[in-house]
């Protein structure tokens, strides 16, 4: 199926004869003074897969949104199977086959599988005849696309993998042709996304179209035909894959070059400076996320807590930074015992030296609605350099912000502007500023990069390498395995409230580390006793 | 025997507008619209029925009326709570003040009654039917009394209700619409993704919110009183709510529950004046609380963990 390849390098514009499963032209989407979609021109071939990259705010998702029939698009023009077609709402792509799968599911939770399925394509007022054919019909998709479900399991009790898979069942059943799929892979294993990959190279055997939408370059590398990238609402440009590398992409992407790898130097472990024993904490259900936990951090090294979301990591992030109290094991900060006892241990740990850049900086780092020179100082503002007694020194606090932003480049440059209206990369870089310019020993930092766009994400890993150098203990926790395989000096895999396994960035396979987080223990040996069944 | 059977009438008697406003509230509840205003339409409903039936001397006018302020009701709230995603309690509360308000004032400048509306009788009212065989039956033993002492001699509503309830269960879990209605309180972005209009949906479950509860409105004042008086619906709107919670949004569950303090309501009329061993004569007032007191403690204990729809009480925006 490599039919696009050598002979078009710049422009693979599907040739004329060539049948054309999708074709948007001159697209135009303006959200008041945003202009989202700028004269998008894109024409995507019949059974292929196509690739849609670009950065966060690019257009992508409001272009899809056009194509699903979230939004009527203010001027422009859609084909799909060679007929002039407008979308008011979504059944209307359905019925030109046009099917999505969400980056957050559409799923009902409590429901079925097969309830799922047959939402919405239900064939009479009563649900029994829909079921049985829902049940025959997913038997085959299940066959033919290796798309396997328990088709009488609740949502909920699935894993992430077999919900994405219910999904693109959804769109099939309802006789999709032409499948977008918005970032399916952040929140899969790397053997889920292997999997979903083996199913989406079925599809388009099968004849079916896919679009892409992704950040990670890696992934349309390895499996798109033809890529598009976007930039501030337009196409900047649409290539064959294969005549194009990672690099030239992501300097589309920017609009300059950019450093994918990062670079550093070799790691001088110094002292242990966060030692933790045995660690158990409970989430506010009182279930157990981390079920004994150790581990150390020593000066001048990058450790990375690699696993799949919701395997323990929050808690564990939690209870570092003084958030969660534990319910057993203990955490040594430069040898005293920092346990979390009561709510106040966060701001306690903050003035012995450890500092934390929380996973989720909307709900935990900053109050968007504050003024960005109060979010520049926020949990240190009782720090006698901003004021004394009842009384805020304004003056103080206005000058650290202000080198704050000089520092981190955060723009725009005005520390009298509402924290909301920065863009998800400046948010970060304010949290980051704000933690890291307190000089701490220890550095907690959760999913730096989550939502932010590649420029931003190269200056960010550059601030923690530069932190590392100097000494600082720095704990990683990343769902991005790439960042995390990047940034760190030593990896540990958790796994079900877990560490499954420790694994040298250096050498380790990522085939390996995959496993590890997907619960299959290393090598079956060594600590198969500690991996849950 | 004779005690019990008479205990068990009356707790169907005054289960059926719980039994009514419960079903009303699960629909609205399951479809994600918290309908506090169950109160206030059972409150206007029963006002509605009552003026139409006096006036026209016809109960199924009647009985169409107070559906028909219902519906209205449940229009405002839809418009509210769905149009202008406006907060539903809120919605809710206002259209109880409307209500207890509303139908003091209309039944005052109407009929000049102090809010209550004339005394019905003859067509414009709801009588008691007796099943076949009834008459024949009652002299038999066992199935005498149960037959012809407990099932027979409702009202159309009280069959009506009870049969609303496996009929509700059919829905809910057996039909088309019965899944979406579920989907949409639980994920409306589920529905909408799939093609099909939120809205339009949120819409057809407060209707039938409305003709049930209606339905339960008209009982109270053409089936079980013979006219409207102020404030007759007192607190069964809220009563039915809770009921509604304590079954956890489930159709049989909740006849239990409607049922559970239906009986407690009979029990009370029957307990007044009644002398308790050891307590001795207990004051009216403190039997006719019963019902709202186990309100409070099964809502505050008994109940466990009750899950709500997880859409209950969001206005569905599209996202971006």
């Amino acid at each position: 199926m490599d039919a696009v390849q050598s002979d078009h390098t710049r422009r693979p514009v599907p040739a004329a004869g060539e049948s054309l499963a999708i074709e948007l032209r001159k697209i135009n989407k303006r959200f008041g003074p945003v202009h989202a979609n700028k004269d998008i021109d894109l024409a995507v071939a019949r059974g292929t897969i196509h690739g849609i990259v670009g950065e966060n705010g690019a257009g992508k998702s409001t272009l899809m949104s056009i194509l699903y029939g979230f939004y009527h698009a203010d001027s422009g023009e859609i084909v799909v199977g060679g007929a002039p077609v407008t979308i008011h709402n979504s059944s209307d792509a359905l019925r030109l086959g046009i099917g999505m799968v969400h980056q957050h599911f559409m799923l009902v939770d409590n429901f079925t599988v097969l309830e799922n399925v047959i939402l919405g394509a239900e064939d009479s007022a009563l649900l029994k005849p829909s079921v049985d054919k829902a049940r025959r019909e997913l038997q085959r998709l299940a066959d033919d696309y290796g798309l396997n479900v328990p088709v009488d399991a609740v949502i909920e009790d699935l894993s992430v993998g077999q919900q994405q898979r219910v999904e693109i069942l959804k769109a099939l059943y309802r006789g999709a042709d032409i499948l977008i799929l918005d970032e399916p892979t952040g929140v899969l294993t790397p053997a889920e996304a292997d999997h979903l990959f083996r199913v989406l190279r079925t599809l388009r055997e099968e004849g079916k179209t896919i679009i892409l939408i992704t950040h990670k370059l890696r992934e349309i590398m390895a499996i798109t035909d033809t890529v598009s990238v976007m930039r501030q609402g337009q196409i900047v440009e649409t290539l064959a894959t294969a005549s194009t590398s990672p690099e030239q992409l992501a300097e589309l992407m920017v609009g300059r070059r950019v450093l994918l790898r990062v670079h550093k130097e070799e790691a001088k472990p110094g002292a242990v400076l966060l030692d933790v024993k045995d660690l158990v904490v409970a989430d506010d259900l009182g279930t157990e996320r981390l079920k004994g936990v150790s581990l150390h951090v020593r000066a001048g090294e990058i450790l990375g807590i690699a696993g799949v979301a919701g395997n323990g990591q929050s808690e564990l992030l939690e209870a570092l930074s003084g958030m969660r109290a534990a319910k057993s094991g203990t955490i040594r900060l430069n040898g005293e015992d920092v346990t979390a006892v009561n709510d106040e241990s966060a701001a306690l740990l903050r003035h012995k030296g450890l500092a934390h850049v929380p996973e989720d900086r909307i709900r935990m780092g900053l109050v968007t609605n504050f003024y960005e020179w109060e979010n520049a100082i926020l949990g240190y503002h009782d720090l006698p350099k901003y004021g004394k007694g009842l009384s805020l020194d304004v003056k103080a606090a206005r000058a650290e912000a202000q080198r704050h932003i000089e520092k981190f480049d955060i723009r725009p440059a005005n520390t009298d502007l509402k924290t909301a209206n920065f863009s998800g990369g400046n948010q970060q870089k304010i949290v980051l500023a704000r933690e890291m310019e307190r000089d701490p020993d220890v550095l907690i930092v959760g999913q730096p990069t989550r939502g932010v766009d590649i420029g931003a994400i190269e200056f960010i890993h550059n601030q923690i390498i530069k932190m590392r150098d100097a000494g600082k203990a720095i704990l990683l926790v990343s769902v991005e395995l790439d960042e995390i395989r990047a940034l760190s000096d030593r990896i540990v895999v958790l796994f079900d409230g877990h560490i499954v396994g420790e694994a040298d960035p250096r050498t380790a396979d990522e085939g390996e580390l995959g496993l590890l987080m997907a619960g299959v223990s290393q090598k079956g040996a060594a600590q198969s006793s500690e991996a849950n069944p | 025997m004779e005690d019990l059977i008479s205990i068990l009438v009356t707790t169907i008697r005054v289960s059926t507008p719980l039994i009514l406003a419960c079903l009303a509230g699960l629909y609205s509840e399951r479809a994600g619209i918290v309908d506090i205003g169950l109160e206030g339409k059972l409150l206007g409903s029963a006002f509605g029925a009552a003026v139409v039936a006096a006036v026209t001397g016809n109960v199924w006018l009647g009985l169409l009326a107070g559906i028909g302020v219902s519906l209205v009701f449940s229009g405002i709230h839809g418009l509210a709570s769905i149009n202008f995603r406006g907060n539903q309690i809120i919605s809710g509360v206002a259209l109880n003040f409307l209500a207890s308000g509303l139908t003091v004032f209309l039944g005052a400048a109407w009929f000049g009654r102090g809010g209550n509306t004339p005394p019905l009788s003859g067509g414009a009212r709801f009588y008691a039917i007796q099943l076949p065989f009834a008459r024949e039956l009652a002299g038999v033993p066992v199935i005498g009394p149960i037959y012809s002492g407990l099932i027979s001699g409702h009202t159309i509503l009280t069959y009506i209700a009870f049969l609303a309830v496996p009929l509700t269960a059919f829905v809910l879990w057996r039909t088309r619409f019965g899944l979406r209605l579920r989907a949409v309180g639980e994920n409306p972005k589920a529905l909408d993704t799939a093609g099909m209009s939120v809205s339009w949906l949120r819409y057809k479950a407060l209707a039938i919110t409305a003709v049930l509860v209606g339905m339960g409105g008209a009982y109270l004042s053409t089936a079980q009183a013979a006219s409207f008086s102020r404030e007759m619906s007192s607190g069964r709107g809220y009563i039915a709510l809770a009921a509604l919670i304590f079954a956890k949004w489930k159709p049989y569950p909740a006849l239990g529950a409607c049922l559970l303090f239906g009986f407690l309501e009979a029990l009370q009329y029957r307990l007044q004046g009644v002398s308790l061993p050891v307590i001795g004569p207990v004051p009216t007032q403190a039997m006719q609380a019963l019902p709202y007191v186990l309100t409070i403690l099964l809502l505050a204990g008994f109940v466990g963990r009750a899950i709500a729809p997880k859409a209950s009480g969001q206005p569905y925006v599209k996202e971006r």
